[in-house]
């Protein structure tokens, strides 16, 4: 009798304790997950904090010294003067070149004389978190230091920033290169992989008897998604940029002064790299479609593709898609292959056609990011909030779209 | 095996010595069926002796299983569907099939009839075969004011007559079942059986079944199929409908369709 | 035209069945199938090409690599200094380094990973798995050049806000370690949670049936059970972090640096090919020819990395299905 009572009550404090341990790991567990979201949060709001925030701006040339009354009041004749007087013969050219002076309205001659002769340049900046609590500190030190500057709260990601191409100035940097960059790429490496890929997520379902070569094809395919993305870089270069570069530079059409360094070596590159998570989600797409569609469209005389391009196809297309387009989400983010096909940071002029030498917003990122100085971090920090913003409606156009054709289908 | 009545007029199709293996598992072994035109044939049998397979080696729909291989002769129109020079898809346009769940196409009622004459090179106004094939099929009254509508919005045994129609349009010379009526409630499957009367004037029909009743009601001609020792599905008794169930040959064949099979 | 076709079977059956098939039947050359046929294979092909092509590349500039004078490989697998510029060939800098970033990121994301997975398979009711899910699947979207940003600006500071200044460098492989952690964490969770909720529900009765606990199950039935498959997400991961480039480019420096300390700068194998090509790198130059010879040593470790673990999965998969 003792003895049973001993041991019930042993086992019920061993119960209690692995109760609590059940408790304690379930935390545990959870936290680990809840890490995500945290994570997650802090990202973001990293990005955020450094993309507004206040700013210290000084003028290179005080308004007062160049005008008596406020420019804005000023005619264009005078504001012409005035520009005359203050630049170079040459860059004076170079802004009648890009537009006459006189076709200019007076309020872009305000402009033009606030962006080339009062300068405005950024001589201290302050992340966003700063900014908020800190702000009486932050203007009395500035008011300290630099007496002519005024402080202001500066949102670095603005219409300007999008619109604008590259500068070595940060304040006048823009991402629009980089934005059509990258959609140039892009464009190429649909273009090349959405095909291929499909073409070959088909054969291997629908054609492919399983014999040596096709196993290897699969096997190979798996094996070619695990390839680090750098290592597409390379074979870019040596295929593309280099092997290939008379084709993708342009040469062939007498332009050959890129060297194969173009959007469409980068696209190429792109297009590999992308090509087995292509095939291996529109092969699970095209999976997906049951075998009573094909038999129903086989018996009744069908060819094997009358059956694909009729049936097997438009129903797999909404799975395909957002295969396609998570797989494009991936190449929009990618920096290093682009790296070693040779974007360059420097480019400011837009892209004309697919042999022009390029750069892209990952790259722009990248570069921003390795500057030492601020306000390049701040650029950067906008550029991303770029990169996100267009990933993110990437993203959401895949899931309207298949939600669309699923509802047609069905 | 079958009598010699049905031997004066020359078989539309036929089996010799049909073996059709899955891997090297042979599902079906010396099957010989002369099938008679105009007539309905029933394959009968427990589950897993084989009927679907030899019904889908009558159009070669067996293809699309990859390992899947067949020796021996199905003879149509005097020539053996599985010879080399044979174009296994204008096999599948003379011989059509419907299948044991309704696999309407996912598109509208109209296209899923029209389909098969698209594909078969048939151009311009379709409207008029459309709606024979639907007639035939006995729905053109229940679906000629929604012709646009989806397929799939068809009731069970609504889906199952369009896929029938959509089987009739392109004018096969037999038509191949496969339990069509084993996803239907019992009206629906009434109504089907009705059709294959009818439809028995024009069209071959061969009909695989588990439903004895609809096997004895509504063939002329039986086939019954089971599983020998090495589980091979093997032909037992092959014959007049009327003769295979009031007058058995066979054992294996009375115990099953006196339910005593198992 | 019924009567026809029957006359018609009556007369061929006369003339000998095999000399003649009707024209209904005869084999008809679709030309446009085969065209097409053959574009397919020829996309699925496109695959081996470019194997083809990466094996090729980096065998052939290897070669030239270890033509060079300078370079032989045993120095190559041994010398611990990487510095083309004075003729020093080690790779061992850039591989300690690749190796310690990949160390740390697997110290964060592995158990973090598995953890979450476990909670995700195991205890999440269906309406917590909606939400945490996605947010798994955007933290794996986010593109790693801004992980990179994220590690220089944020992480980076951290550290030497909590360690010291005067100790962490401002490029340093813990900073880049961490994040890459971060990044991977993903994957691993989705990984294993696929390997735990391929474990059959009638494992976990047996063992609730015993009267163990959720955490018993869990730890002691259901990932044992998985083990093989999470063993592959694991692989999958390390695979992962030795290939990841621009973390490291960003965050943890340029030059190697044969050094074990975490809080120093070091240049990874990957982070040495981005800073070398970044520049317009002349043809036939060492430098060009020295990034096949680590690209090629990198392709071979993921490679071997990504087939052992397919390995694993297909063994684990073959004992569920
Ligand atoms: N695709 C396949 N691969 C391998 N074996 C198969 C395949 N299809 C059928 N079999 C096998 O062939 C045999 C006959 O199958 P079949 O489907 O023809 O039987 P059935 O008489 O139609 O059965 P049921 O009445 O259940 O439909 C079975 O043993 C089955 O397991
Ligand atoms: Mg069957």
């Amino acid at each position: 009798m003792n003895e049973y009572t001993d041991l019930a009550g042993e086992s019920n404090t061993n119960l209690q304790k692995r109760h609590r341990d059940s408790k304690i790991w379930r935390t545990i567990f959870y936290a680990s997950t809840a890490a995500a979201i945290i994570i997650l949060a802090i990202l973001i709001l990293s990005i955020v904090n450094q993309a507004f925030g206040l700013v210290v701006l000084k003028n290179t040339v005080e308004p007062e010294k160049i005008s008596s009354v406020p420019l804005e009041q000023l005619s264009s004749q005078d504001l012409i003067k005035i520009l005359k007087k203050n630049l170079t013969s040459n860059r004076y050219k170079t802004i009648d070149r890009d537009m006459p002076f006189t076709a200019r309205s007076q309020a872009d001659l305000v402009d033009l004389v606030i962006a080339e002769v009062v300068k405005p340049t950024v001589v201290d900046s302050y992340h966003l978190d700063v900014s908020i609590l800190h702000r009486n500190e932050i203007m009395a030190r500035a008011a300290e230091k630099y007496p002519n500057g005024h402080v202001e709260f500066h949102s670095w990601l603005n219409p300007e920033f999008i619109t604008r191409s590259m500068s070595s100035t940060p304040e006048l940097a823009g991402v629009r290169t980089a934005i059509f960059g990258s959609l140039w790429i892009i464009l190429i490496t649909v273009l090349v992989a959405f095909p291929t890929g499909v073409g070959a997520a088909i054969y291997l379902e629908e054609y492919a008897a399983s014999n040596r070569i096709n196993k290897i094809i699969q096997t190979n395919i798996d094996n070619l998604a695990g390839v680090p993305s750098i290592i597409y870089g390379i074979l870019g270069l040596a295929i593309f940029v280099r092997g290939l570069g008379y084709f993708t530079g342009g040469g062939f059409l007498g332009s050959g002064e890129t060297g194969g360094r173009t959007i469409l070596s980068a696209g190429l590159t792109m297009a590999l790299l992308i090509l087995p998570i292509l095939i291996i989600n529109a092969q699970e797409a095209i999976r997906a479609v049951p075998r009573s569609l094909r038999e129903a469209s086989y018996g009744l005389g069908a060819t094997k593709w009358q059956t694909i391009w009729h049936h097997v196809l438009p129903s797999a297309l909404p799975g395909i898609l957002t295969g396609t387009i998570l797989a494009i989400s991936r190449a929009i983010g990618e920096t290093a292959p682009l790296i070693l096909v040779g974007a360059s940071s420097f480019i400011n002029r837009d892209p004309s056609s697919v042999f022009s030498r390029f750069t892209a917003l990952p790259i722009q990122i990248y570069n921003w990011t390795t500057r030492p100085q601020d306000e390049f971090r701040n650029i950067a920090a906008a550029a991303i909030l770029v990169l996100l913003v267009l990933l993110l409606s990437l993203n959401a156009f895949a899931i309207l779209m298949r939600n669309r054709f699923t509802r047609r289908i069905s | 095996m079958i009598d010699h009545q049905t031997q004066t007029k020359p078989p539309i199709i036929s089996a010799e010595d049909l073996c059709i293996f899955y891997g090297n598992f042979r599902a079906v072994k010396n099957v010989d069926m002369k099938i008679v035109p105009n007539q309905i044939t029933a394959i009968i049998g427990p589950s897993g002796c084989g009927k679907s397979t030899v019904l889908r080696s009558f159009n070669r729909m067996n293809d699309f299983i990859p390992n899947c291989h067949v020796t021996g002769k199905i003879t149509f129109h005097g020539h053996n569907i599985y010879d080399e020079d044979v174009d296994p898809v204008q096999v599948r346009q003379k011989i059509g099939m419907v299948f044991q769940k309704p696999n309407p196409f996912p598109k509208s009622i109209f296209d899923n009839v029209a389909w098969g004459l698209k594909i078969n090179g048939m151009k311009g106004d379709l409207s008029e075969p459309v709606e024979q094939a639907l007639k035939q099929a006995a729905l053109w009254d229940e679906v000629k004011d929604h012709l646009k509508k989806s397929g799939l919005s068809l009731s069970g045994g609504q889906q199952q007559r369009l896929c029938i129609a959509r089987a009739l349009a392109v004018k096969p010379d037999i038509i191949l079942m496969d339990e069509p009526c084993s996803a239907l409630d019992p009206i629906a499957t009434l109504k089907i059986e009705d059709l294959m009367r009818e439809l028995s004037k024009d069209y071959t029909i061969i009909i695989v079944t588990h439903n004895m009743q609809q096997a004895a009601r509504a063939s002329d001609y039986t086939a019954f199929f089971t599983m020998d020792s090495d589980r091979a599905g093997v032909m037992v008794e092959y014959g007049e409908t009327s003769h295979i169930f009031t007058n058995p040959q066979d054992k294996r064949t009375e115990d099953y369709i006196t339910g005593r099979y198992g | 035209m019924r009567e026809q076709i029957m006359n018609h079977t009556l007369s061929t059956v006369q003339i000998k069945p095999a000399s003649r098939v009707p024209e209904f039947l005869r084999k008809k050359k679709r030309w446009n199938e085969i065209l097409i046929q053959g574009f397919l294979f020829f996309c699925g092909f496109v695959s081996i090409l470019t194997t083809i092509g990466i094996v090729f590349e980096l065998g052939k500039e290897s070669l030239l690599f270890f033509a060079n004078p300078d370079v032989s490989l045993l120095e190559f697998f041994t010398n611990t200094r990487w510095q083309p510029s004075i003729g020093e060939f080690g790779i061992l800098p850039l591989a300690t380094s690749t190796l310690l970033t990949t160390l740390i990121a697997m110290i964060v994301a592995l158990p973090v990973g598995l953890s979450a997975a476990i909670f995700l398979s195991e205890y999440a009711s269906s309406k917590a798995r909606s939400v945490l899910k996605p947010i798994l699947e955007i933290l794996a979207g986010v593109p790693t050049v801004v992980y990179g940003y994220f590690a220089l600006t944020f992480m980076t500071p951290v550290l030497r806000g909590i360690f010291g200044e005067q100790n962490v460098e401002i490029y340093n492989t813990l900073s880049a370690g961490l994040v890459m952690g971060i990044m991977i964490l993903p994957l691993v969770s989705s990984m294993s949670e696929d390997a735990l909720t391929a474990v059959p529900r009638s494992l976990r009765e047996a063992a609730y049936g015993l009267g163990s606990t959720r955490l018993e199950t869990a730890v002691q039935i259901v990932v044992p059970a998985a083990l093989s498959g999470i063993i592959a997400a694991f692989i999958i991961a390390i695979s992962r972090a030795i290939g990841e480039t621009m973390i490291v480019a960003i965050a943890a420096g340029s030059g190697s640096n044969f050094t074990f300390n975490p809080f120093k700068a070091a240049e990874t194998m990957t982070g040495y090919i981005a800073r070398i090509s970044g520049g317009d790198v002349g043809y036939d130059t060492p430098d060009y020819n020295s990034i096949f010879a680590i690209g090629l040593v990198l392709f071979l470790v993921t490679l071997g990395l990504n087939i052992l673990s397919r390995r694993l999965s297909a063994k684990y998969r073959e004992v569920y299905e």
